[in-house]
């Protein structure tokens, strides 16, 4: 909630500046922001619905159980899986990794976790593919999971 | 129901059956489906206190940035500053990766090298600054640092990756509409 003040504080601020120094730029701007707005806010709220839909059925509780103390490589697989499928909003993923360490996660387990499921996102894909197209889109999530696997790895050798 | 209005009423149909489904829920005592609700709110709520400020952001940097300037420092030949510049922009901001899209396409409207790009989303999906700090409150500064140190130098390569490959092809970042 803090993050989202801080930025609602600096766009006000940025708006009135703009004002301040053109008023009918800015409100183009205004104007190109809300046709932008506009044309996402559908999309939007669709992964949203997926994204609840999806929690209740892969509960928090579940995610813990399966991929805590003594999971090994199962647990690292299943980790990449559910995050690279689902997209965990940060005030939920957070409390689950790190209650996924204080039950004696591995350190890889939840890197990988967080990774995908900040850069890799099927639930987002028709989205993505609506700005990049099929190829680009894919090629995008493909890359950025195996970036993600690499990552998982080296932070399990190095912590 | 004409052919025409079923195209209208097509994007809606999700939500549509949501909102039946939700307030079904609430009618008829179905607990499953209050449990989705409140999850549903909680982004939401995360979503809309956010999201519309994120497009007057990217609407006012339209209009302000002309495509030459912006071009010179992040596009084809910007080498290493260019890098540089799309990372910070990219920690700047918060939000889930969706929000990072639109401003993908204003990026490459103004010249963004396609590298740039997507070195922009690597570092938006993981080093916004507004996150580190949750990430350092849950999982601890070493393992953010550890993470964050490991991560950055795979998206740049990720990042000339797609340009290796997109070189040659028509590559292209579409407005939704």
């Amino acid at each position: 909630m803090n993050n989202t003040l801080i930025f609602i504080t600096f766009s006000v601020f940025t708006s009135l500046v703009s004002l301040l120094l053109d008023k009918d730029k800015t409100i183009l701007g205004f104007k190109k922001g809300f046709k932008m707005f506009k044309n996402i806010v559908v999309p939007f709220l669709n992964i949203l619905i997926l994204v609840s839909l999806l929690l209740f059925i892969v509960p928090p509780q579940i995610i813990v159980k399966y991929l805590g103390a003594g999971s090994g490589a199962i647990g690292f697989a299943i980790a990449t899986v559910v995050g690279s499928i689902t997209l965990i909003p940060g005030f939920i993923s957070y409390p689950i990794a790190s209650g996924l360490l204080k039950q004696g996660a591995s350190y890889s387990t939840v890197a990988v976790f967080m990774t995908t499921l900040m850069m890799v996102g099927v639930v987002t894909l028709p989205l993505e593919i609506k700005y990049f197209g099929k190829k680009v889109a894919i090629l995008r999530n493909l890359l950025n999971l195996l970036a993600a696997i690499v990552i998982g790895i080296l932070i399990g050798i190095i912590l | 129901m004409t052919k025409k209005h079923w195209e209208n009423f097509k994007p809606y149909i999700w939500l549509a059956s949501f909102v039946i489904f939700l307030v079904g829920s609430f009618w008829f005592g179905f607990d499953p489906g209050k449990t989705i609700y409140q999850s549903f709110t909680k982004s939401f709520i995360e979503m809309i206190t956010f999201i519309p400020f994120l497009f007057i952001i990217v609407g006012l940097f339209d209009v302000w940035f002309p495509k030459e300037k912006i071009e010179k420092h992040i596009g084809k030949d910007s080498g290493i500053k260019g890098i540089l510049m799309v990372v910070i922009l990219a920690m700047l901001q918060a939000g889930p990766l969706y929000g990072a899209f639109p401003v993908a396409y204003i990026l490459y409207k103004k010249g963004a090298s396609i590298k740039n790009i997507f070195v922009y989303l690597g570092a938006f999906s993981t080093l916004k600054i507004p996150m580190l700090g949750i990430e350092i409150g849950y999982l601890g500064l070493k393992f953010t640092l550890v993470r964050t140190l490991v991560a950055l130098p795979l998206f740049i390569v990720a990042g000339y990756l797609m340009e290796c490959y997109l070189r040659d092809k028509k590559f292209e970042v579409y407005e939704v509409k």
